[in-house]
């Protein structure tokens, strides 16, 4: 069986450092495997969150070698026997504990958002909704929260000033799965702007490119969303929509 | 010793366990207007609930109107063999459409028919296409809209906080007291109704598709604070999970793929499950491939698929398969979708089947078949409660969710467990308010219990000398897995019995490094206390049970027997003793017994 060395960072909010530890990997093996069996046979304090390791829950992220990755979609032979595997907690929430770290920015974040306001249903009482209407809803659906989108974005990152006024990729394709849903008649844009603050967003796609789940998040999210924010600013739009009407109310 | 004074936190409802079950209760709660704590051993919004696939099970009718609750009722009981709590199984047939369509209105959005309606798909056991779903992805949909929706309401949210014991005042629950994982300090909860939505125990076996929550924490609970349990013998393994590569054995391959076309074959190619249908399910299986093959797109002409029987059946023809022989290489069946449906609906319809293996596995299921083989998935049992409150049999205690038992008999239909959990989750949340309104007199808990209950839960850590709970715990999954597995006997389990004293007595005194900090060893440490308990429940009840139905099959009674099928079998504790007791099922009135007269 091959023996890699995985360097896994140990240490709480005082400081802490990488420690060695020498693992046998078996053929299929993730890296939350080694991470278990390290628990299991050298480090039974290692602390780590998991869920289904199957991807599925988003509870595993850390950076792997550096990169932000769920621990339970990595697999082994993705690195050469022997090598050295660096684990650390993703870096850009404080630190609770060796790979776990406070999230609760998010889910302080997921309270801001206006929810679905719905239309009045059908003369049955039911809803009428077309796949093709929710089909790129359902994309933004597939998020399991993992919040490595979050972990990579430069605004949360490095500008610890702005995260007050800004609510990262997650939220930005929740906002526009709400936006999108066919039935919603709540208008987000004020949010989206002041609260949200998606104007400190300069689509370096980072977030895209880390999402387990393959969510085009700056594509098909946050790019129409800045479009129609864009529209919302343009004094013509603006003229139009006195005579027209809102189609949307505020949130 | 001078008592220490304890975090404290007071509410009108504290719901244990933030799945599907426990936030459908928390919103119905707070929709009746009590103060409501959630409280869940995980983040919000991992629960296991996240990992369902296939669908809600719902007669909508959407797909077929003739659909309707009477005949959804009847699969249900069937498929539990009769041994349901009748009227669970009735609420739950006629309240899950309703509940399916409140979730589409707080924001969920389900596949769609041609005429704009929630589409339904075929599974076990059901005579219609009845499972609302979202590809293959369905319980994530429901846990993020429940979640969305739930934190708008008022609930006070405690995560990654977990509950050790409920507390009581005389005869009544009024509490619970526990500790935060991420600090490891303890937290008291005062609450005038307490509801238990905690989940299953699956992380008692070893080959399982239930993560490291599924330690059987709330059965247990409700055991030591004097609640009776039921059917604990009866439990899922599901027929399709992963069994290659090793670490991934036992994760889940959703009955949707059966659903969608998919067939079982043993390694002569044979669809072996034709020769696997029971007496009870000959009328309406079909018997021969054309037929089975036709039933997909024509229900009024032919019969439905053997592939499709409910799970107990599907799961021991895979294993009499592999045991005569005729297994995939590794040990499983093999399960093809590839030759029978094109790519591009198998990616469509199984977007996560295909993402699972293609990652874990190297499989690539649009063109070859996957192997499996069965997995421990569910439980039955679970403490009996009153089917139209949810309340167990001590007061001011609610339970909803696979850790409530009854609804499913002795074994549960594939996309029953999501609607299980809207329906029930929303009566218990419904009820525990009611209660807690009606609560006469001044909450108050025992706090001489609490002091004796931290020195307990601390103790791995401040222990000199000790195994790691690791090592118990995987002991413990190799005994139920080999002796009170799918296949069982009175002398295996007997065998498993005195295994699991000695287990008892090593847990006992299990040590842990580390500091009371995010100390997953030390969780694991005290989650083995209730994984233990619940797994000596569950072999008691299948060693008095002494014939084989659902989830329960002995080699040494291999038949079902008509005398059982009027009992329960009842675990409580009663002076630090386990005791068996055989309860008379409820009767189902005349009405609902004429369902089952016609073919």
């Amino acid at each position: 069986m091959p023996i890699f060395t995985m360097r896994v960072f140990r240490g709480d909010a005082r400081g802490g450092e990488f420690k060695d530890y020498n693992v046998e990997a078996e053929e299929g093996m993730v890296v939350l495997d080694v991470i278990h069996r390290i628990q299991a046979t050298q480090a039974v304090d290692l602390a780590c969150r998991w869920n289904c390791k199957a991807g599925k829950c988003g509870s595993c992220s850390a950076e792997i070698n550096g990169k932000p990755r769920l621990m339970c979609m990595t697999r082994m032979n993705l690195f050469p026997e022997g090598d050295i595997i660096s684990v650390a907690p993703i870096r850009t929430f404080p630190l609770v504990r060796d790979l776990v770290t406070d999230v609760s920015y998010n889910y302080e974040k997921a309270k801001q958002v206006p929810p679905l306001r719905l239309k009045p249903p059908e003369p049955d009482g039911t809803y009428r909704m077309f796949q093709e209407d929710i089909d790129r809803i359902q994309e933004f659906h597939k998020c399991i929260e993992c919040f490595l989108c979050q972990d990579v974005c430069h605004v949360i990152r490095d500008h610890e000033e702005l995260k007050k006024s800004f609510s990262g990729p997650r939220f930005f394709i929740k906002i526009a799965g709400l936006d999108m849903h066919p039935l919603d008649t709540v208008d987000r844009r004020e949010f989206v702007g002041r609260q949200a603050g998606i104007g400190f967003c300069n689509i370096t796609k980072c977030c895209s490119e880390v999402c387990p789940e393959h969510i085009h998040i700056t594509d098909n999210g946050i790019i129409p969303m800045k479009e129609r924010m864009a529209d919302n600013y343009d004094p013509l739009v603006w003229l139009l929509r006195k005579f027209r009407g809102h189609k949307k109310q505020p949130a | 010793m001078a008592r220490q004074a304890y975090e404290t936190h007071e509410h009108d409802v504290i719901v244990i366990g933030a799945g599907g079950a426990g936030l459908r209760a928390a919103i119905e709660a707070a929709a009746q207007g009590v103060s409501v704590g959630l409280v869940c051993k995980s983040l919000l919004g991992k629960a296991h609930t996240v990992m369902a696939e296939g669908g809600i099970a719902a007669a909508l009718g959407n797909v077929w109107p003739e659909d309707n609750w009477q005949v959804h009722f009847r699969d249900t009981m069937r498929g539990g063999k009769m041994l349901n709590n009748w009227r669970m199984a009735q609420l739950h047939a006629q309240e899950a459409p309703e509940r399916v369509l409140e979730l589409e209105r707080w924001g969920a959005l389900f596949d769609r028919t041609k005429d704009g309606r929630i589409l339904q798909r075929d599974f076990g056991g059901h005579r219609y296409a009845r499972l609302a779903h979202v590809g293959d992805r369905t319980g994530l949909e429901m846990i993020r809209t429940l979640q969305y929706h739930g934190i708008h309401q008022g609930i006070d949210v405690y995560m990654e906080c977990k509950v050790e014991r409920l507390l009581k005042d005389g005869d009544r629950v009024t509490g619970a007291f526990g500790y935060w994982r991420n600090t490891g300090q303890f937290v008291l909860f005062k609450a005038k109704a307490v509801v238990l939505a905690t989940g299953g125990i699956g992380k008692a076996w070893k080959i399982t598709s239930n993560s490291w929550e599924y330690t059987g924490d709330g059965h247990a609970m409700a055991l030591w604070a004097g609640a009776d349990l039921i059917d604990m013998e009866f439990v899922q393994f599901h027929p399709t999970g992963m069994v290659w590569p090793p670490s991934v054995r036992g994760i889940l391959v959703t009955e949707g793929v059966r659903g969608d076309g998919g067939t079982l074959k043993n390694n002569t190619g044979e669809r072996f499950m034709f020769n696997y249908i029971p007496e009870f399910f000959k009328g309406e299986t079909a018997d021969n491939e054309a037929e089975a093959d036709r039933w997909y797109a024509d229900k009024k002409n032919n019969r439905r698929t053997p592939d499709l029987l409910p799970r107990d059946e599907v799961a021991r023809a895979i294993n009499s398969e592999v045991k005569a022989g005729r297994g995939s290489p590794h040990g499983g069946v093999f399960l093809d979708i590839a030759t029978r449906r094109p790519g591009d609906y198998i990616t469509k319809r199984l977007p996560s089947m295909y993402h699972q293996f293609k990652e874990l596995a190297d499989v690539d299921i649009t063109k070859e078949p996957m192997e499996v083989g069965p997995t421990c998935h569910y439980v039955m049992g679970g403490v009996r409660v009153d089917a139209d409150t949810t309340q167990a049999t001590v007061k001011g205690l609610f339970a909803a969710g696979e850790c409530a038992g009854g609804m499913h008999g002795s074994n549960r239909l594939g996309g029953n467990s999501l609607s299980d959990l809207l329906v029930f989750g929303r009566r218990a949340g419904q009820y525990a308010a009611l209660h807690a309104k009606d609560f006469g007199g001044r909450l108050t808990v025992d706090n001489a219990q609490l002091e004796s209950i931290a020195q307990e839960t601390l103790a791995p850590l401040t222990r000199a000398h000790g195994e790691n709970p690791y090592a118990i715990q995987a002991e413990l999954q190799d005994v139920m897995q080999n002796l009170v597995g799918i296949i069982r006997n009175e002398t295996d389990m007997k065998t498993a019995l005195k295994k699991l004293e000695v287990l008892k007595d090593r847990a006992s005194k299990a040590r842990v490094d580390g500091g009371r900090t995010y100390n997953p060893g030390w969780h694991t440490a005290l989650d083995l206390v209730s994984l233990l308990a619940v797994a000596e429940c569950s072999t008691l009840a299948a060693l008095e049970r002494k014939e084989s139905r659902g989830g329960h099959t002995r080699d040494d009674h291999p038949y079902t027997d008509d005398t059982w099928g009027t009992v329960n079998v009842a675990v409580r504790l009663r002076s630090g003793q386990l005791q068996i007791s055989r309860e008379p099922l409820p009767q189902m009135p005349a009405e609902l017994k004429a369902l089952f007269e016609r073919k």
